[in-house]
């Protein structure tokens, strides 16, 4: 047992990776659970907010770029949840703890999409902001979460750039359209920055998560990051970001910008956002309606086997 | 009705001719066929490989970490099959 933790210790200092059959303490165990199922379950819930728009974009051209994009994040769940198997939980046991609101997902996905501007607001945002999460994941301890991430990672870039283009688009078109991507701007800027999670002062699982190497940077790190990366971008799309506040500092060689409302980011994770309700109902369906096609093909596979035997 | 679940796939895809396959991750389908359309629809969007292989998850025989040490053990006193064992001269070209 001493040995055991000796070796994994060793492992973490010597930023090797943790891989599925090597013996890890329990709570590193419980803590990556959490995390890749909570990373799954978003990329699934993400799909709802964006695909209501997939039948009502504009053009031919953009309903298969955003059918592609949410296809993505599906996959995108698809590679998370196989990787929390590898922790040893079944994937039918986390969705199910998803829709018995068990387990979270990330409170972005609760703010309901209004118009058309916010499919590439929440390209350029919304996706912008998990590049920035999810870019150091990539050299996550854990070698399944960290392998999962790079595929990911990839695949992001298309995603902020399809949002950003038609977000160009807009702003080249008329006053109406510019004035939508302002005003879907101002919506999406704060729960961009709550994506990064609770400022570093009040996530008091960050320290043990960065020992372990899952982790890579703080929350107020990441949020920093992101800040500073996205003023240029509004800046060429000729929109003000809703933040007063927000300017550079010489000194910190950063910009100072205002911290989003840490009330509503609370009341949104304890489930009280606009869509909290609507997303877990709508997933709930979908995977109670399925459930015939997924027995279905398991008598198919069955019966197909015992041909098979049959004829051998 | 027992709720059944379909069983779980490795993925392994070759790139590009020449190459070998590459475990990417896994799957749950409930057989072998379907394994292999949601491995193209979930690991291949992108032209990523040429040929994939899926295999039962539980049809894997692995080495054990606990037994690392002597698995792997014949190895590592073997530093001869490896090309830095041997001492060249700098200038012998092409070696
Ligand atoms: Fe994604
Ligand atoms: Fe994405």
């Amino acid at each position: 047992m001493d040995g055991l933790e000796t070796q994994f210790d060793e492992t973490i200092a010597a930023d090797q990776r943790i891989e599925p059959r090597d013996w890890m303490p329990e709570a590193y165990r419980k803590t990556l659970i959490r995390q890749i199922a909570q990373h799954a379950h978003s990329e699934i819930i993400g799909m709802q907010p964006e695909g209501n728009w997939i039948l009502r974009a504009p053009s031919l051209r953009r309903k298969a770029i955003l059918l592609a994009k949410v296809q993505d994040e599906a996959g995108h769940g698809m590679y998370l949840y196989a990787a929390a198997e590898t922790l040893g939980v079944d994937r039918e046991e986390l969705t199910e703890k998803l829709i018995e609101s068990k387990q979270k997902y990330s409170s972005i996905f609760n703010y309901p999409t209004l118009t058309y501007a916010d499919i590439g607001v929440i390209g350029w945002l919304v996706d912008g902001a998990a590049i920035c999460n999810q870019v150091p994941l990539c050299r996550c301890s854990y070698g399944p979460y960290a392998r999962a991430m790079i595929r990911i990672c990839k695949e992001e870039s298309f995603h902020q750039r399809q949002g950003y283009e038609l977000l160009l688009a807009m702003v080249n078109g008329t006053d109406a359209q510019r004035e939508m991507v302002q005003e879907s701007t101002n919506r999406w800027w704060w729960p961009s920055l709550m994506m990064f999670g609770p400022p570093d002062a009040d996530s008091p699982n960050t320290q043990q998560s960065m020992a372990w190497g899952i982790k890579r940077h703080t929350n107020d790190e990441l949020r920093q990051r992101f800040v500073d990366m996205t003023v240029p971008q509004a800046a060429a799309l000729g929109i003000t970001l809703p933040d007063p506040g927000l300017v550079w500092n010489e000194e910190r060689s950063a910009h100072d910008y205002t911290e989003p409302d840490w009330t509503e980011f609370k009341a949104v994770i304890a489930g009280s956002g606009p869509c909290n309700a609507q997303r877990i109902a709508h997933r709930r369906r979908a995977h109670e309606s399925g459930s015939w096609v997924r027995e279905a093909a398991v008598a198919y596979a069955e019966k197909q086997a015992a041909k098979q035997e049959a004829a051998a | 009705m027992t709720k059944k679940n379909w069983p779980l796939y490795e993925v392994f895809v070759r790139g590009k001719r020449g190459l070998n396959h590459v475990h990417v991750g896994s799957l749950h389908a409930a057989d072998d066929e379907m394994a292999l359309h949601n491995a193209r629809d979930v690991y291949t969007r992108r032209n990523e490989g040429v040929s994939i292989w899926v295999v039962r998850a539980d049809h894997i025989t692995a080495s054990s970490p606990g037994e690392k040490d002597p698995f792997f053990a014949p190895a590592g006193d073997k530093v001869y099959r490896h090309p830095t064992f041997y001492a060249i001269p700098e200038d012998v070209p092409h070696l």
